[in-house]
């Protein structure tokens, strides 16, 4: 039972997962972490990337419908933005607004179908399956790796520029960013559009990953980013910027394995998004729940002393 | 030459409601450059108000603004701030807490604005030899403790710290908000020293309010007394070195014609008489 569980090949397709994932996840990390902003438009721009790495790559261009995908992810994360920079629309709002606007873009770029299939299309994955043959089945997760590592190496540098450090600060103490003469409209747009071609390129891979695309791929996308970047938080640690951004990866990875066990434990796929939001909910209170422990444990000695 | 000119300054906040507040009811004002003037005056006469209206933290209703022969009355304040510094009370609100001291101080130069400042250039070895030898002459520790992050720090140091940043690009004018008042007596000190030679070393433009009315006449070249919004009395010279702490109490209540209604101005009395 427990050598099926831990099959070579339950990690293998949780750390495919996990590294396609994990861009939504860094996403979330530069808009939620970084820029202090619940950023909903998540789900929408997650499904955006799919549909328009679908359409792109049925023309023939695998590659290029990544680079679409993440092109529309930014003119989504713009948007986004810009509602909440020149037009007063609170953050939250702004993110939901887009994303119920983006349900109708998502159908009309899939052609006003709910599903489109890459069935008999090349994908990413089908030329890295040439091209990598000498790796033999690994072949999607050297890619995948090898995507999420640019981006983390990316990421990690980006915010050790000067720009990078404007954003950090916008997220840490916005009215320090405008008396050092940085204009926070400027870097809240930067960050969301880059947050959005993160999700949308986490939503193309997916795409080509699964040969398909759905109308509704990215619900729930959000909370399972969240809950993965959580999890890194608390496992991994956030003292420096390399640390945090790793924790993000080994989060989404760890967040896919733990679906797989559960898939294995014939979890009915359908119960998924909600074991995903006990995960999310139980990371997210763990240190409350930690600081009330500590407290009991605390006034019952005192009581116990008093006793004697 | 002139630095800062103010031309009838008015700002009214919630017009039309029952919270109708006129803020700034026609301030006027010209500072030449190197003039160091503070600021004195009950609760709610203005003078935080004003600071706002010059950093762009809201437009004035009316009246104009001039800084260094510029025309900034519609400015925005990110683009004010590249020639204003702006140091508050809360010694939390000058810095980000979760960045280190060296990321601090490398927000703060971006201000210099030169190419070697481009957006994607990452924090130099050179920039860092001038932050060190910038912090040094705080005489903290801090030089050695670029690396922590800003949360670790005491109130007092940030505020040194944050004076600093206000000042490592020289800006054309400095407003310094009551920056010393949430401090330790010993750190105010500190923080008010350092504050006195930097501002003398580089010849800043300099506002500062203050409720310590020896304050008041001791720093600087000129004080400004506010009330209702309007700045009711101006000395400098001569007149100021004669003046004593109940001189200008005394002229206080001439001005605003009702009697001084701020429990810190008495203490600050009090204090000064023992």
């Amino acid at each position: 039972m427990l050598a099926s569980i831990f099959s070579l090949n339950v990690i293998q397709t949780a750390l495919e997962l996990g590294c396609i994932y994990a861009l939504v996840a860094l996403a979330l990390f530069l808009s939620y972490s970084i820029l202090n902003i619940a950023d909903l438009s998540t789900d929408g721009c997650f499904t955006l990337g799919c549909a328009v790495a679908c359409q792109v790559a049925l023309t023939g261009h695998p590659f290029l419908a990544l680079v679409a995908a993440m092109a529309a992810g930014v003119c989504s994360g713009f948007v986004t933005a810009f509602l909440q920079t020149r037009l007063g629309v609170e953050s939250i709002m702004a993110g939901i607004i887009v994303n119920t606007g983006l349900y109708t873009i998502n159908l009309a770029v899939m052609g006003f179908s709910s599903t489109l299939s890459l069935v008999k299309t090349d994908t990413v994955f089908s030329l890295a399956k040439t091209a990598l043959a000498f790796t033999g089945g690994w072949y999607k997760l050297m890619l995948t790796a090898a995507v999420i590592a640019l981006a983390c190496v990316g990421m990690v540098g980006f915010l050790g520029t000067r720009l990078g450090l404007s954003i950090r600060a916008t997220g840490d103490n916005a009215a320090m960013v405008r008396a050092s003469s940085i204009n926070p409209a400027f870097t809240i747009t930067v960050g969301l559009c880059i947050s959005g071609a993160l999700t949308a390129l986490s939503g193309g891979l997916l795409a080509q990953y699964q040969k398909s695309s759905d109308i509704n791929v990215g619900t729930g996308m959000v909370t399972i980013a969240l809950a993965s970047l959580i999890i890194g938080e608390t496992l991994v640690g956030k003292r420096t910027m390399v640390r945090r951004v790793l924790g993000v990866v080994f989060g989404s990875c760890l967040y896919r394995f733990i679906v797989a066990v559960a898939l294995r434990f014939n979890v009915p796929a359908a119960a998924m998004k909600l074991v995903s939001a006990l995960i999310v909910a139980i990371a997210i209170s763990m240190p409350a729940i930690q600081n009330r422990l500590a407290f009991e444990k605390r006034k019952r000695a005192a009581q116990k002393k008093e006793a004697v | 030459m002139e630095m800062l000119e103010l031309q009838n300054l008015h700002k009214t906040f919630n017009p039309g409601t029952v919270n109708e507040k006129v803020a700034l009811n026609g301030v006027s004002l010209k500072m030449e450059a190197g003039d160091f003037a503070t600021i004195v005056g009950s609760n709610g006469a203005g003078k935080s108000t004003l600071f706002n209206a010059i950093t762009g933290g809201f437009i004035a209703d009316e009246g104009s603004i001039e800084l260094g022969g510029q025309d900034i009355t519609f400015a925005p304040e990110f683009e004010r701030s590249r020639v204003i510094g702006h140091l508050f009370q809360d010694p939390l609100k000058g810095t980000a807490p979760n960045m280190t001291i060296e990321e601090n101080l490398a927000l703060a130069y971006l201000r210099a604005g030169t190419a070697p400042h481009a957006i994607f250039s990452r924090i130099s070895r050179k920039d860092k030899e001038l932050f060190r030898e910038k912090l040094a002459l705080l005489d903290m520790g801090l030089e050695d403790r670029m690396k922590q992050p800003v949360g670790l720090l005491s109130g007092g140091q940030r505020q040194a710290l944050t004076l600093l940043m206000a000042t490592l690009v020289t800006p054309k004018l400095l407003l310094l908000d009551e920056h010393t008042a949430a401090l330790d007596p010993a750190t105010a000190e500190k923080v008010l020293e350092l504050t006195k030679s930097i501002v003398a070393e580089k010849k800043i433009t300099c506002l500062m309010v203050t409720h310590n009315m020896h304050q008041a006449l001791e720093l600087g070249n000129r004080t400004l007394m506010m009330d209702a919004g309007r700045i009711v009395f101006d000395v400098k010279g001569e007149e100021r070195r004669k003046m004593t702490v109940d001189d200008l109490l005394e002229k206080f209540r001439e001005n605003a014609g009702k009697a001084l209604d701020n429990d810190r101005i008495l203490l600050s009395k009090v204090e000064k008489n023992n």
